[in-house]
């Protein structure tokens, strides 16, 4: 058998420990001026694609796939300093791509790349869809395993474990095939200086849209974006006499 | 948390209840009882500043195991015999009590263990976070406004009660609690914050405010609170202003002796202090308020600061290194300065031992694969994330192709970037697993900072006290500090607190440190852990002007008795 041949695609999001705030129009979350980092979910695929190589599975490369804005090539570096190979990044600043299209332009990227093997995060948590794994999986007709929490590979066949309700189950199938990661799978790294170096003579494609057949013409339209109404703070008396009375005012007594 | 991260605490969660378990498992070990019964411990617990206190007999104190109750804390009175009660100080009478009474008519401003008993009430008044000392007060005074701390402090100066002003009690030295039946003056009911110019930046708040709240007021108009450490959610900013407090912050920021415009205090004889200016400039006359800052309540009591606020920088980046040899270690705070200059925030210093620490004692990975002999935090704030990561890109490979360092890591984002502090913060709790620790915090020349670890672990090798089985008391030596501010924390692990570890300490540290002129007390202050060594950092000629000082103001003695100079 030839390697494995990983593709792992990433998304450049608001940092998961940042707090969102809706911007003024009341259309969208605020980006501008916000601190950005790589999904979580997909630091998690790029460390898994890592471990595999690590473990001794025979992986020919590992691509680092991203579409957006030129900062996600950032983020593309970060996953090549984690040890990645290699990068593509579809430049698009204007379209915000739903999870159909990236889905669509995925299964191309894995057809003229000849891919054998997607781990992509379960989810993005900036609109929290949730689809694209699964949409991949179909549109190429291979077998998926999803919410992996821990993942083996010998020779063909891949053995996923996941998370379910009250316990987890064990899947087995046959390459090729999609791997969506769930939190407990692993520990991503810290990309080490020497790595981050080295992740800077990495070779990056740039392309474009234009560069894949695909229609990523929107399908939904945000109406409006709110916030959770302020949680109402509570009030401190200074004695037990304070208490009661604010009791009784309350009605409570 | 909003929806669209709401699935990643679960992460970070995890992790904790990972960690709680780890340490649940290597309590029995632990023979400092934390303090249990005191309302934001939780909140110190993970935070614990590094606690300098010379090894204070205190320590020698044997604790039963935490198995059974919860031992008692030795009172300060017994651990230090030749501390007399002073016997012109009045005892407190009940006609005393009610006059505080009506002065402050409120029944929750007044704990009075005096007509009746309150020793619970009063128990966490009395004694400090560490449980290394305890006084035994008898009345708390908890004013509201700065007449009513003129008042009482008239009253006790009339009637020779002695006063020990107290703020969020965090304090590391002893110098937030009494030493006999001094009344606690309490000021955690003066926290209203009086105004912030959105303009200058400049905020007044009463003494009573705690830190955290002070920073978040600044953070609502994009400012930041100039003093950060680790004590924040508890200690007050007037008890920062009072013990002169450094910090994390102090090497972008400075210290409080610039950054505080204005005081409003109240003298011994009840006369209200007010300068609480709000200019930036003021060449008239002598600058008094100085005198309350680092002042330890010793002169007065701090009502309300006036303070400037830089504007809080939107782009932090951190990264942690792995060096060679301390050489190494001095290059790179050298480059860092050249490279990084007005976006560099902090540069700290930890040595393998201290990371060895921190990783047993939490369970936690370090963030390097390789071993080295010392790793350096350095964070970067700035305005721009952009300018800032090429900033920081240069100088990281600069650093790198000099093989100044050996390797490193930098936070791809905020998660990663709590981790790496982790691993600088985590060392203060970490060092006092194995049973307790002898804390030292130390102001040492650059050059030789390190020398000091280096000699002090060569000392307790050679005299047989330090060594991997149990029958050896101390278990590590190990350094780590602020470099950008040349203070060293210089930590003495040890299982089991001992006469002889004690003897082969002090006073060679102190006289270590006298010898290069630096100073037995950087950050933490002198309280009455340090009194007694002052000496070696200050002349005779410097302590009688300041005891002088302290005639001025306070001619009866009767502030913060005991402590200090």
């Amino acid at each position: 058998m030839s390697g494995l041949r990983i593709l792992v695609p990433v998304k450049r999001v608001i940092d998961y420990a940042i707090k969102p705030r809706v911007n003024k129009a009341g259309t969208a979350v605020e980006t501008n001026g916000v601190k950005h980092s790589m999904n979580p979910f997909d630091e998690l695929s790029i460390e898994q694609a890592v471990r595999l190589r690590e473990a001794k599975v025979p992986v020919e490369d590992i691509l680092v796939f991203s579409a957006g804005p030129t900062k996600s090539q950032e983020t593309i570096r970060t996953a090549m300093a984690m040890g990645a190979d290699r990068g593509i990044h579809v430049v698009e600043e204007k379209i915000e791509l739903e999870p159909l299209g990236v889905a669509k332009l995925l299964k191309q990227v894995v057809e003229k790349e000849n891919r054998n093997l997607v781990i992509l995060g379960k989810q993005s948590i900036d609109d929290d869809a949730g689809q694209t794994g699964q949409m991949l999986a179909g549109l190429l007709g291979w077998p998926q395993a999803t919410q992996a929490s821990k993942v083996t590979i010998e020779g063909e066949q891949c053995t996923v474990t996941r998370e379910v309700d009250g316990g987890v189950e064990t899947l087995k199938a046959k390459l090729p095939m999609i791997i969506t990661t769930d939190l407990r799978l692993n520990e991503p790294r810290y990309a080490s200086l020497p790595n981050i170096m080295k992740a800077k003579k990495k070779p990056l494609e740039k392309k474009t849209l234009a560069d894949y057949d695909v229609d990523v013409s929107k399908r939904m339209k945000t109406v409006k974006v709110i916030e959770p109404p302020p949680r109402q703070g509570g009030g401190k008396v200074d004695d037990v006499d304070g208490m009661i009375s604010k009791l009784k005012e309350l009605g409570a007594i | 948390m909003p929806p669209i991260n709401r699935c990643l605490p679960a992460l970070r969660c995890l992790r904790l209840v990972d960690n709680a378990a780890q340490r649940q498992s290597l309590r029995p070990l632990t023979r400092i009882a934390r303090p249990t019964i005191r309302h934001h411990q939780s909140r110190l617990h993970h935070t614990q500043a590094e606690a300098s206190s010379s090894a204070s007999t205190a320590d020698n104190a044997p604790q039963s195991p935490p198995a059974t109750s919860k031992p008692e804390v030795k009172y300060t009175s017994e651990s230090y015999p030749n501390i007399k009660r002073n016997s012109k100080f009045k005892e407190l009478s009940a006609d005393d009590v009610q006059y505080f009474k009506d002065l402050l008519g409120n029944e929750s401003a007044v704990v009075d263990g005096v007509t009746k008993d309150a020793s619970a009430e009063l128990e966490g008044f009395n004694s400090d976070w560490m449980r290394k000392y305890r006084g035994q007060a008898r009345l708390v005074l908890k004013p509201s406004s700065t007449e009513q701390v003129s008042k009482i402090l008239a009253y006790c100066n009339k009637k020779l009660l002695a006063v020990n002003p107290q703020g969020g009690n965090t304090g590391l030295v002893g110098g937030s609690v009494p030493v006999y039946d001094e009344i606690v003056l309490n000021l955690s009911r003066m926290n209203k914050i009086r105004s912030f110019d959105d303009v200058s930046g400049i905020l007044v708040a009463d003494a009573g405010v705690i830190l955290q709240q002070a920073d978040e007021h600044a953070a609502k108009h994009g400012y930041i609170f100039p003093l950060d450490l680790g004590a924040k959610g508890s200690c007050q900013i007037g008890g920062n202003v009072a013990t002169n407090a450094g910090g994390l912050r102090l090497l972008r920021y400075g210290s409080l002796h610039g950054n505080v415009l204005g005081l409003e205090a109240v003298l011994p004889d009840g006369t209200i202090v007010d300068d609480l200016s709000t200019l930036r400039k003021n060449n008239t006359g002598y600058d008094l308020k100085q005198l309350f800052i680092g002042g330890e309540g010793t002169l007065g009591i701090i009502t309300a600061v006036s303070i400037i606020c830089p504007q809080r920088s939107p782009a932090v980046n951190v990264a942690y290194f792995g060096l060679e040899s301390y050489e190494n270690v001095l290059q790179a705070f050298k480059e860092s300065k050249k490279h990084l200059s007005e976006i560099l925030s902090a540069f700290e210093l930890m040595d393998v031992g201290s990371q060895h620490l921190y990783r047993n004692a939490t369970g936690a990975k370090l963030p390097l694969e390789g071993e080295y002999p010392f790793y350096c935090l350095i964070e970067t704030s700035g305005s721009n994330s952009d300018h800032d990561s090429e900033k920081l890109n240069a100088f990281l490979e600069h650093v790198m192709s000099e093989e100044i360092v050996a390797d490193g890591v930098v936070a791809q984002d905020e998660t990663q970037l709590q981790s790496l502090w982790a691993c600088r913060e985590g060392i203060s709790e970490a060092s006092q697993h194995w049973g307790g620790v002898y804390k030292y915090d130390l102001s040492i020349p650059l050059p030789e900072l390190y020398d000091l670890v280096a000699e002090c672990r060569e000392r307790f090798k050679s005299n047989g006290l330090m060594g991997e089985t149990d029958d050896h008391p101390v278990k590590d030596v190990v350094g780590y500090g602020h470099m950008g501010d040349s203070n060293l924390h210089l930590n003495v692990a040890v299982r089991r607190y001992d006469k002889a570890v004690e003897k082969a300490l002090e006073p060679w540290v102190y006289e270590w440190v006298q010898k290069r002129q630096g100073s037995i007390s950087a950050e933490h202050g002198l309280g009455l852990a340090k009194k007694e060594y002052v000496g070696y950092s200050r002349s005779e000629t410097m302590l009688r002007l300041m005891k002088q000082i302290k005639d001025v103001y306070d001619p009866n003695g009767i502030m913060n008795p005991y402590k200090y100079i």
